[in-house]
């Protein structure tokens, strides 16, 4: 007790911008670590299945020798570590190297699809993030209310629901019966933008429900969670109406776990959009990523991991940045 | 000027009545120091007062009078208009009353923008001077500084400030030093006794600690058990006590010569 003043300084010695510098600077570094090891394993998984794309390609016909022969020319002779880093060392320099199966080099082979799917994911994304946050801090009244449990029971519901199920609904009923799309005939992104952005509107709608299911809950019970809090308390002794506490102070500090959560959320619209994709017919990623797998098309499968993995890192990076901007306690260092 | 009259109390989770039946008056430019033990409905008296009761979790009678208005039965939206006009509240701990993510000016300028229809200019002079009657260093750095950047006793400062900047007429402390290291509690002491004369604030001051209540109060009520045992002027309370629940509590104040053991007055 007699210890005297404790007054804490809170404003670091080192300086601001060092901070930065060595926050950004790990995060690069992990960002790639990340991306070796993800492209490593996916080398190694393919090492212990079998299947040899030689054989995938020449057929069961093929004769031994036409096998050994096209091996070689390929590469697959060598030994497993010997043509990891000859991969590592092309990808470095932007040679991805050539499809096996379609005979094209994998960039060129990719870029128009990854566009597709990035569409997908940005508009399934952005359906999520403009539904669930206003519905999450507009729930919190609803589950306090009367009306909770139909709230509930309606959210558990499509929280249940597999996406590919109400894609097959959804194609059928907008596709097959009131005719708003084609499935299965995707337009063209660049001929045909308009017809391209609604086929995409449906399959995002499924990518999203799910997750937007799952965000609303996350979102209420954070709202509800920081209701508890003392500022409220003093927000509402200043004489704020409930809108002036929701909006003028919960729902800012509701939303730095929605921003984390939502960069989980846009890691795993990619995963569900390989589903959707097949179901609705869109030549994205996903299908190129499973038809590659099949015909143990290394190259194409190592460089779609490797977007993913990518993406994965990258989401969670701009919910790290969103979320300095957010709160002041963050910005810091970077620790803690 | 506020009138409690037979205040009951129950919330629905417990048995006891948090408070059960009390009555006090403040007059304007009174302090009253409300003391007792954690438990003894101190905060849920404040509470009533600063219509911070959570109704739906409660069931109460009596009534409140702010100038002969009822707070406790008052529709929500009238209490609105009384919460941060009329009746200042700080609170315990300064650090967890404050809204991390909003800059500390705008907190303290709050009450302006809900309660008056000042431009951002005024309300940012008026938050500085207000700031400045607290004697906050360097108001205009603390104006743009984030909760976290500040030690707790400006952030005490900062909270009392964002109370009296719209100049209520009544500022409800419950237990505002408590938090706070021994040097740091005698200067916001010293503050609110200050604030007290310049500007004939009442206040309705929370604590545990009868030296305190002593230091500042004009008038004291003692409580226990959800009842006032003991109420008066400052000086008769504590130099002649009649409840022995209070001489217990006053006996339990250091006396003097021990803290001057200690060097200190």
């Amino acid at each position: 007790m007699l210890r005297g003043s404790s007054r804490q300084y809170a404003a670091d010695v080192v300086p601001e911008a060092y901070c930065y510098m060595r926050s950004t600077v790990r995060r690069v570094l992990m960002l790639l670590a990340t991306m070796i090891i993800v492209s490593f394993l996916t080398y190694a998984a393919f090492e212990l299945i079998s299947g040899d794309p030689a054989e995938a390609m020449l057929g069961t016909q093929a004769t031994p020798a036409r096998i050994a022969a096209l091996r070689r020319e390929l590469g697959l002779d060598a030994p497993f570590p010997v043509r990891y880093i000859r991969w590592l060392l092309g990808f470095f320099s932007g040679d991805l190297g050539v499809s096996y199966s379609y005979k094209q080099p994998v960039g060129e082979l990719i870029a128009p699809k990854l566009e597709v799917t990035l569409c997908l994911c940005l508009l399934s994304f952005v359906i999520i993030t403009l539904i669930s946050i206003p519905l999450g801090v507009l729930s919190y009244q609803q589950v306090v209310g009367r009306f909770g449990w139909i709230h509930t029971t309606l959210n558990q519901l499509l929280m249940a629901v597999p996406a590919f199920f109400t894609g097959i609904l959804i194609s059928w009923g907008f596709g097959i019966v009131l005719r708003a799309f084609t499935p299965g005939d995707f337009p063209d992104l660049h001929m045909d933008p308009a017809g391209a952005f609604r086929h995409l509107l449906f399959a995002a709608v499924c990518i999203a429900i799910p997750r937007t299911a799952m965000t609303v809950r996350m979102m209420r019970s954070t709202v509800i969670s920081e209701m508890e809090k003392d500022y409220v308390q003093t927000a509402i002794s200043r004489g704020n109406d409930r809108q002036g506490v929701l909006l003028g102070h919960v729902l800012k500090n509701s939303l730095v776990p929605a921003v984390t959560f939502l960069a989980q959320t846009m890691a795993e619209i990619v995963a569900g959009g390989i589903v959707v994709e097949q179901v609705f017919g869109i030549p994205g990623l996903g299908r190129l990523l499973v038809a590659s797998i099949s015909n143990r098309d290394y190259p194409v499968v190592q460089a779609i991991v490797v977007i993913l993995a990518f993406w994965v890192v990258l989401a969670g990076l701009a919910a790290d940045l969103i979320n300095q901007c957010i709160d002041p306690r963050l910005r810091l260092g970077g620790g803690s | 000027m506020l009138e409690i009259k037979d205040l009951h109390v129950k919330f629905h989770t417990r048995n006891r009545e948090a408070v059960a039946g009390v009555s006090l008056t403040i007059h304007d430019g009174e302090i009253l120091g409300l003391v007792g033990e954690s438990g003894s409905g101190k905060t849920v008296t404040a509470m009533s007062v600063a219509g911070l009761l959570p109704r739906k979790q409660c069931s109460y009678s009596g009534e409140v009078l702010l100038d002969g208005q009822d707070l406790l039965h008052a529709d929500r939206s009238i209490l609105r208009k009384i919460q941060g006009r009329q009746i200042g509240v700080v609170f315990q701990q300064p650090m967890n009353a404050m809204d991390p993510l909003k800059r500390v000016g705008e907190q303290v300028g709050e009450v302006l923008k809900i309660h008056t229809d000042m431009d951002s200019d005024a309300r940012k002079k008026a938050v500085l001077e207000a700031m400045e009657a607290v004697e906050l260093p360097d108001p205009e750095a603390v104006f743009r500084k984030y909760p976290h950047e500040l030690s707790g006793g400006m952030l005490q400062r900062a909270m009392i400030a964002a109370a009296i900047v719209i100049r209520p007429r009544l500022l409800l402390l419950d237990e505002p030093t408590t938090a706070l290291d021994v040097t740091i509690q005698a200067q916001i002491l010293e503050l609110l006794k200050w604030l007290n004369a310049e500007s004939g604030i009442s206040m309705m001051f929370i604590s545990h600690n009868l030296n305190v209540v002593r230091k500042l109060c004009t008038h004291v009520a003692v409580m226990q058990r959800g009842l006032v045992v003991e109420e008066g002027d400052t000086d008769d309370v504590f130099f002649h006590p009649q409840h022995s629940y209070t001489k217990h509590l006053i006996e339990a104040i250091p006396s003097r010569k021990h803290t001057a053991a200690f060097g200190k007055s």
